[in-house]
């Protein structure tokens, strides 16, 4: 069965799911709308929803550029120099275990309500996941490449470049597929926390006004716009990664 | 084509760090220049520590001893081939044979192209220079290896098992052409195989005991290759005696 036939199948099985929830158990529409009301609400409202739609993928993106530099930085940062990477590790790790709802508000007040505080937040709760992965995938090169490198006298740099990077790619191209995954969470609670504009902030203003329809259309789009996020870093990372597909 | 030159070696020890006993003691080889050489070996007798530390990759070793050469350096004038081709998989065949010139960051002119083109062309593989490694079969990669190294146009060639991993007749094509290849060049090759030894070496070392040193295998009077007689069958024979006698 083809990709795209089996999310049709899987996608129809929780409609109707959902569906006969509804009429099983006499669901009022403020509990649990219809998929047709939700439906209704995407077409009628689109215009509205594009606005935050917008606004939470500008987040997400550049939170996702600035995550993946950052992780990447780090990783190179730890294994050039041995130093770096006993003091800095502990330090990433203990930033870990902070909630990022616990940051959320601090950002807000150094960073602003507009968009800094939300990309920073998908930079932090992603910068992690990519330094680790980048880390292990640039300790992890193949000793007989650098014994390769070594034997054509290349410096280290060069050995960096040509050999080191390229061998972590797979392993950084982990780190990039759970962190399109997870820099949404990041930039929606950065806007539940303070926010004028996003998903987040439509999903809140639904909630407080019983628009029940309204904030599962946005919850929708926001799902696809994570699902479309993954499988098209998951496709571009096939592509430019064909021997790791193997 | 720059001519491959003698080693000594002369190995008084060699430990691996946090070990009292000694690998290797009192071990004496002589490379000729221009030929090939083999060293077979049990597992664990230290012949690949012999060969990374003419390749200047041993760590975690401590060595006494000397490597003398008539005059010229190692460093430099050494090319490797393991038992894994080692073909980066993110780069095309010939980007692969290449790749040297980009580890010393030099560019690559149509000149050093051509050249590859034409290695390649002698292993056979021309018309997959485009293509990437994931696509070629172990023999294939292997041949890839071989100009890589030819490439490198260095004196000295140290081949730790390249065929290993291969099956019996493409390794059998592969030695043939290597022969053929690294005419010229002083080789050390470290292998497993007493047959392979006994087909390529102009002479073979056996290391044997504990601590090992290394033994000249006798009798080897004819020139390589050699076909698969009673004289090698008789040799190989030898070989598999030498390894196995420390148990009888």
């Amino acid at each position: 069965m083809s990709n795209w036939l089996r999310g049709a199948t899987a996608s129809l099985v929780i409609l109707g799911l959902w569906q006969g929830a509804i009429l099983i158990w006499s669901l009022p529409s403020f509990i649990l709308p219809a998929p047709m009301a939700v439906f209704e609400v995407l077409i009628s409202r689109w215009p509205m929803l594009w606005s935050h739609t917008w606004v939470t993928a500008q987040e997400v993106l550049i939170g996702l550029a600035l995550g993946v530099s950052i992780g990447l930085y780090f990783a190179l940062l730890m294994l050039l120099f041995r130093p770096v990477k006993q003091w800095l590790l502990p330090i990433l790790i203990a930033s870990q275990a902070i909630p990022v709802f616990a940051i959320a508000p601090i950002l807000m007040l150094w960073l602003d309500y507009g968009i800094a505080s939300k990309v920073a937040m998908a930079a932090i709760i992603i910068f992690f996941p990519v330094t680790t992965c980048c880390f292990d995938g640039l300790r992890s090169t193949p000793s007989g490449y650098l014994d390769l490198a070594q034997t054509l006298n290349a410096n280290r740099w060069r050995t960096l470049w040509h050999i080191q990077l390229p061998a972590a790619l797979p392993a950084l191209g982990s780190g990039l597929r759970v962190a399109v995954v997870v820099a949404p969470i990041g930039a929606v609670v950065g806007e539940w926390v303070g926010s004028s504009a996003g998903l987040g902030y439509l999903m809140l203003q639904a909630n407080a006004r019983m628009r029940i329809d309204e904030m599962f259309a946005a919850l929708f789009i926001l799902s696809l716009f994570s699902v479309a996020l993954y499988f098209s870093v998951d496709w571009l990372l096939k592509r430019s990664l064909p021997w790791h597909s193997q | 084509m720059r001519q491959g030159f003698a080693i000594s070696i002369q190995a008084d020890a060699l430990r691996y760090t946090k070990q009292a006993q000694p690998v290797l003691q009192d071990l004496v080889m002589q490379l000729p220049a221009q030929q090939w050489t083999c060293l077979l070996g049990r597992s664990g007798c230290g012949k690949t520590s012999i060969l990374r530390k003419l390749a200047g990759l041993l760590e975690n070793a401590q060595w006494q001893g000397k490597i003398e050469t008539d005059g010229q350096p190692l460093s430099g004038n050494i090319a490797y081939m393991a038992q894994q081709d080692l073909l980066l998989p993110w780069l095309s065949v010939l980007d692969n044979v290449c790749i040297a010139e980009r580890l010393q960051g030099r560019s690559l002119t149509q000149d050093l192209r051509d050249k590859a083109l034409l290695l390649l062309d002698k292993v056979g593989l021309k018309a997959h220079a485009d293509n990437y490694p994931h696509t070629l079969s172990g023999g294939m990669r292997q041949r890839v290896a071989l100009a890589r190294t030819l490439l490198q146009e260095r004196p000295i060639v140290l081949m730790d098992e390249p065929f290993s991993a291969l099956d019996a007749v493409t390794r059998h094509k592969l030695q043939s052409l290597s022969f053929e290849l690294l005419q010229g060049k002083t080789v050390l090759l470290v292998t497993h195989d007493p047959q392979e030894a006994v087909r390529l070496g102009h002479q073979i070392y056996v290391m044997e005991g504990s601590p090992a040193n290394a033994h000249l295998l006798a009798g080897l009077a004819s020139t390589p290759p050699r076909q698969l007689d009673e004289h090698s069958a008789a040799l190989q024979n030898d070989i598999l005696h030498r390894l196995g006698g420390e148990h009888v």
